[in-house]
């Protein structure tokens, strides 16, 4: 693995790529849970690693915010002893009660992991990593295993917390909603280096497609009005109309799944056959 | 508990006691032994830990050697064990002689020598659970708590030990039902001095050979039933652990 990059304070980092690439190896040797055979990593001027140097900053002095795949959280604790765990002595424990309240936890503080909804836990896990006030919060495919709902509530709650206190996010995903809605860069690994960085809009927006728009459903009803068609189509989970020209009509017939393509002053379907001879109406 | 289960058990007990009246039965080598079982356990627990630890989570090469050498009382006769300790523990060894002359100890045919004896023979029983139990945690709790601030040392009291209690319930009876079964390794260092190193598994030998059944069958029984009963808690509890920690 050769990686090389630098990125501004304060603002949230995607790392994606396809698996293997060693997203979550990177994230760990950031954080000192992993050691790379050589190489450099340095946050607001502070010298974690120079494997040149002998220095290896443990994991414990570097400040960091860690939220694991799997949550990792205590299950012989409770939710409010999860957190109090965390919280250094020096510390003021009203950081704990803040932190609860503001991740809707108030309620559950008594509970063991074990008593919680996957959302819940991942709350649990995200408040607990920011207990200690990190200046770097780093994120392992954090709202992989939850709903698209749950994505959502807790991607705001990301953003809230950030609001704030202002800390820096590195985050491995391999969902786009969440690149686009929460990151600031985006870096692409593949094959254990680094092959672009950017915002999101420079990393994947090709001018040269934004003519064209593509459009995934299957015909549900279809009703001929003179030179067009109106359809009521099933697209990304909802009844939506479309109004398409009648030429179209031998593909788009109720049932036929469909790719239609806007673009050049012309919408074509691709990719699929034409009526069945025999289709019974 | 069932009616069935405990008609039994009061049976058991009931037949226990007219055997003692029955034969007068001395219950020092019952008392030696549970003696011997309790303390051998718990000095044991405190040695295991951190040799398990060091097993699971510890960066050294010929790892494989000190978990064979752990394992040898598994396969080895007792009589192997007993044998070579009688040698190391009589005062004319270098070690047995050193333990006398800073210690004041002499280890062969005396409790402390059953001790240490116990402790090396018990050794796997204790180890080879916890190391399992350690093993079993994600490895993430442990990343987790170093990522917050915490020693290996307040990770291992704080969250990993609590979160394998199972396991170490298991290893400490294990070791306890264990060492009350042992026989070999006591006769050969210890002999059979009344109230010293006369424990129950002798004294069913020595009363067999002098024909006396009864009290032979009583010292039996109650060894039976008693690690029967320990066996029997530890799973139930153990079974109820496991089932708390399946996710709702």
């Amino acid at each position: 693995m050769e990686v090389d990059f630098t990125f501004p304070a304060h603002s949230i980092l995607a790392l994606t790529g396809p698996s293997g690439a060693g997203k979550t190896t990177l994230l760990r040797q950031i954080a000192g849970l992993a050691t790379p055979t050589s190489g450099r990593v340095v946050f607001n001027n502070n010298q974690w690693l120079d494997t040149a140097n002998s220095i290896h900053i443990p994991a414990q002095q570097r400040h960091i915010g860690f939220v694991f795949q799997d949550y990792a959280l205590f299950p012989n604790m409770t939710v409010l002893q999860n957190l109090e765990f965390a919280l250094p002595k020096t510390h003021k424990s009203e950081l704990v009660g803040h932190l609860l309240e503001t991740a809707g936890l108030t309620q559950l503080a008594d509970r063991k992991p074990h008593q919680l909804s996957g959302g819940q836990q991942q709350r649990v896990a995200l408040a607990r990593a920011l207990v200690r006030e990190p200046e770097l919060l780093l994120m392992d495919e954090p709202f992989a295993a939850l709903d698209p709902d749950m994505q959502l509530q807790l991607q705001d709650l990301l953003l809230k917390l950030r609001r704030e206190r202002p800390f820096t996010v590195i985050l491995v995903t391999h969902d786009m909603g969440e690149i686009f809605r929460l990151a600031d860069q985006v870096a692409i690994m593949e094959n254990g280096t680094l092959t672009r960085i950017g915002t999101p809009s420079e990393v994947y927006l090709d001018k040269s497609d934004s003519q064209e728009l593509i459009i995934f459903g299957e015909v549900l009803t279809i009703e001929k009005q003179g030179e067009t068609l109106l359809a009521q189509a099933w697209i990304d989970g909802k009844i939506r109309q479309l109004t398409i020209p009648a030429k179209l009509e031998n593909q788009m017939y109720p049932g036929a799944k469909f790719t239609l393509h806007y673009g050049d002053g012309e919408v074509k379907v691709s990719g699929r056959k034409d009526r069945p001879p025999t289709a019974d109406r | 508990m069932t009616i069935h289960g405990y008609s039994i058990i009061h049976s058991f007990t009931h037949s226990i006691i007219q055997s003692f009246n029955h034969s007068k039965l001395d219950p020092a080598p019952l008392l030696l032994t549970f003696k011997l079982a309790g303390i051998t356990s718990v000095l044991l627990l405190v040695i295991a830990l951190p040799i398990a630890y060091w097993l699971v989570f510890g960066k050294f090469k010929g790892r494989g050697v000190v978990e064979a050498l752990i394992g040898m009382p598994l396969v080895l006769p007792p009589s192997v064990i007993g044998f070579y300790l009688l040698l190391a523990f009589s005062p004319s060894h270098w070690f047995g002689a050193m333990i006398e002359e800073y210690l004041g100890l002499r280890l062969v045919f005396s409790f402390p020598g059953l001790i240490i004896a116990s402790i090396l023979y018990s050794l796997p029983f204790m180890i080879y659970p916890i190391r399992a139990g350690l093993q079993s945690l994600p490895s993430s709790l442990r990343e987790a708590s170093y990522t917050l601030g915490k020693s290996e040392w307040q990770t291992f009291v704080q969250v990993l030990l609590p979160n394998c209690k199972p396991a170490l319930l298991t290893a400490f009876v294990l070791t306890f039902a264990h060492t009350v079964g042992e026989f070999g390794v006591v006769l050969m260092i210890g002999g059979n001095i009344p109230g010293v190193t006369k424990v129950a598994s002798v004294a069913i030998y020595n009363e067999v050979e002098a024909l006396n059944y009864p009290a032979a069958n009583a010292y039996a029984m109650v060894l039976f039933a008693i690690t029967f009963i320990i066996l029997l808690l530890v799973y139930s509890i153990n079974n109820r652990l496991l089932r708390v920690r399946q996710p709702a």
